[in-house]
């Protein structure tokens, strides 16, 4: 056993009634670590983290914080802090006498709570707002007012269930940082959940996927959008998500697309992962849109598409493709403007070509 | 198809002004977006254009006339909204075939025949006609929905936030295929969102709403470099531009950033666009993400920084930097590696920085 791990999930089961909503999570998360839970509604993602916090008790396996086995312990005796998407600010207090509660329930003198309260509204940065009560504050300080309170107890693990989701896409990006900034300053362990993939890219030192109760993948962001385990994973995150084109093996050297039967030249690296798949086997390919190339002359490591739809986004463009009733979406840069209906070649770049199982829709090593 | 001209619209409720006094012309068959944040006045716009409102004053006309005195039915126009209810008792077909039986728009069969059939095929949802709506999934559902208001052919869609119930994944996948059907459609369109992505993604041209004041209207990429005021820089892009309050030093050969802060050289064309702007003090400087650069090197027209952190966002990095309290974003290649606290020099791309006057908010 690891004696270092802030947090411990061995074979952790939920079940409500017959709905297995979580079903044997393993995980360890570390001493400071900021991790983030994953995955759409209905994944898993929230359960697991009620069961860690005492919320709900897991009808099997074990939750360990700081080594000590808490299945049977209250929440209250768990020293965790828990942060919901609604407030749930008490709206007859102000926000000093908000933040202030937990330690007057522990009993803290008056100057203690005073010295803690201003040390933790400095760090978020509230200073000014302290006296209001919710109800003349803007969402983005009553979300500071509630971060607030949780970390004034400086709970060994803080717990944020969806905290942003609620907040207007404006002020989403300004309290992303600030949760990441205070992470930085405090490195309080630190476990958050989201369904929105950007976010959790954002903000974690680790992400776990969620889907169907079960633990996807667990790694950086940078290595689970590039090394994703599963067709699940691949297409989850990154927006927009990994295109994937049916294919099977056309010959030593290249792949018959599900495109109206086109032929693609690939290197021998994706082809010998074809073939230790076996022949006639339905595979998948996937590429991520930033890794294509596009050109209007012909090329064997390409194949040729129409364009449909140019999304202009701003910094980039997304360029969808189609073939059929297939699409892919590539994005280029903001000067990049094939015209509606013109046909391009599309590359995708040879070191960056991912291998999946049809039926399993794991990815092929 | 005809056109929608909103002339110079006041609406009220009770003392509260939703619209002040706003003007759009969309043009037939144009795919126009309303975009702003929440209260904005967006979707009292679509009630009063659909009739469902009625306005305190001004003129609405979709076509050549006036639409003042039509009924919501009279005005022929079609609702998407943000969630459907589909009748449970009936099936996909039937759901999408209701609206060409109701009295007002009774067709014969056959006509109704081919029309699910066209929906049917442009939203891929052909092999769903004879499920129940409880066999379908939320964006199966979504698709139904919005067949349900395409199949009668009204003159104008007015589309409410028609996605944004929907997970991001389909999200992405269903505003490309709204504007496909729109395109094959080419029936006129007033899409109406919170989403700026949407809005840059989707609309010919986009107004930018807030309080009821139209902000901006033009092309996506317009409004997106050329923002005529700090609201409609802040909203559209993300993340946000970086702001940094300016003003020009005295030999006016330098910026002074956060009341010096930051000192800016600049190259001497970089300078004669300074020298062109009305005001020395009292500015905004805005910049993209996207037009600040992280350098490892000291180089000229640069100032220094420290990382405070990277986001990884696969696609590219977002660096958070900072000088003393002044936090601000870059948006590097995502094979960029820098520590948190590595210094760095920060060089702003000269033709791409924006100056606005801080007092009137509006872009110089």
């Amino acid at each position: 056993m690891n004696t270092m791990s802030m947090i411990r999930l061995v074979n952790m089961t939920k079940r409500f009634g017959k709905t297995v909503a979580v079903h044997k999570a393993n995980l360890e998360i570390e001493k400071g670590e900021f991790v983030v839970f994953l995955g759409p509604s209905g994944c898993g993602k929230t359960t697991t983290l009620r069961c860690i916090a005492g919320l709900e008790d897991p009808d099997g396996g074990e939750v360990y914080i700081d080594g000590e086995m808490v299945n049977d312990l209250p929440t209250l005796d768990r020293d965790v802090g828990f942060v919901f998407q609604h407030y749930a600010l008490f709206p007859h207090m102000t926000a000093y006498q908000n933040i202030s509660f937990p330690l007057r329930a522990m009993k803290y003198s008056k100057k203690e709570i005073t010295d803690e309260v201003t040390k933790v509204a400095r760090l978020l940065k509230i200073e000014d707002i302290l006296n209001l009560t919710p109800s003349h504050l803007s969402g983005g300080d009553l979300q500071s007012v509630s971060l607030a309170r949780a970390l004034v107890i400086k709970p060994k693990v803080f717990l944020l269930d969806e905290p942003l989701s609620t907040l207007d896409a404006e002020f989403r990006e300004e309290a992303r940082t600030m949760i990441k900034r205070i992470h930085i300053e405090i490195g309080a362990t630190t476990i958050y959940v989201t369904h929105d993939q950007m976010e959790a890219m954002a903000i974690a030192d680790r992400i776990v996927t969620m889907n169907f109760g079960e633990i996807q993948q667990t790694g950086s962001p940078e290595s689970v959008y590039r090394n994703p385990v599963n067709m699940f994973v691949a297409n989850f995150l990154g927006s927009p998500g990994m295109n994937f084109i049916d294919c099977t093996i056309a010959g030593n050297d290249s792949l018959e697309l599900g495109l109206d039967g086109k032929i693609l030249k690939v290197g021998s690296e994706i082809m010998k992962k074809a073939q230790e798949a076996g022949k006639g086997r339905q595979l998948v390919l996937g590429t991520r849109p930033e890794d294509f190339s596009l050109s209007s002359t012909k090329n064997d490591f390409g194949f040729e598409m129409e364009v449909s739809i140019v999304e202009e986004i701003g910094p980039e463009n997304i360029i969808n493709l189609r073939s059929g009733d297939n699409t892919i979406k590539v994005l280029a840069g903001p000067d990049v403007l094939p015209k509606s209906g013109s046909r391009m070649w599309v590359m995708p770049d040879q070191d960056r070509l991912r291998l999946f199982d049809k039926e399993t829709k794991k990815e092929i090593l | 198809m005809p056109g929608i001209r909103i002339e110079n619209v006041v609406k009220t409720f009770g003392k509260i002004t939703a619209l002040n006094g706003i003007s759009l012309d969309i043009k037939e068959g144009e795919f126009f977006v309303l975009v702003g944040p929440t209260g904005a006045g967006k979707t009292t716009t679509l009630r009063v254009v659909s009739g469902l409102e009625k306005i305190d004053s001004g003129d609405i006309r979709i076509g050549e006339e006036s639409a003042l005195d039509l009924t919501p039915a009279g005005r022929d126009v079609a609702f998407v909204y943000q969630s459907f209810s589909l009748y449970p008792q009936m099936s996909v077909r039937k759901n999408l075939e209701f609206p060409l039986r109701s009295p007002l728009h009774r067709e014969d069969d056959q006509e109704i025949n081919q029309r699910v059939d066209f929906v049917a095929r442009i939203l891929h949802i052909t092999p769903l006609l004879d499920r129940m709506p409880d066999a379908l999934s939320g964006g199966e559902m979504q698709r139904v929905g919005i067949g349900r208001a395409i199949v009668r052919k009204p003159q104008v869609f007015l589309m409410d936030e028609p996605l944004s119930d929907l997970d991001a994944k389909l999200r992405e996948e269903l505003r490309v295929e709204l504007r496909q059907i729109q395109q094959e459609l080419t029936t006129t369109t007033l899409y109406v969102t919170h989403d700026q992505i949407e809005a840059m993604s989707m609309g010919d041209r986009v107004a930018v709403l807030n309080e009821g004041i139209i902000h901006q209207i033009g092309a996506p990429q317009e409004v997106y470099r050329k923002p005529a005021d700090l609201f409609v820089a802040g909203f559209i892009g993300i993340p946000k531009m970086n702001f940094f309050d300016c003003s020009v030093d005295a030999a006016s050969s330098r910026l002074s950033l956060e009341s010096g802060l930051i000192t800016l050289s600049m190259s001497k064309s970089g300078l004669d666009g300074v020298s062109k702007l009305p005001k020395k003090d009292g500015l905004i400087l805005g910049v993209r993400p996207e037009a600040v650069k992280v350098h490892t090197k000291k180089g000229e027209y640069v100032f220094q920084a420290e990382v405070l952190f990277t986001e990884h966002f696969g696609s590219m990095n977002i660096v958070n930097l900072k000088v003393g309290e002044k936090i601000f974003k870059a948006r590097t290649r995502p094979t960029l590696r820098i520590d948190p606290q590595a210094k760095v020099w920060i060089e702003f791309e000269e033709e791409h920085i924006l100056f606005f006057d801080k007092e009137s908010q509006k872009a110089l």
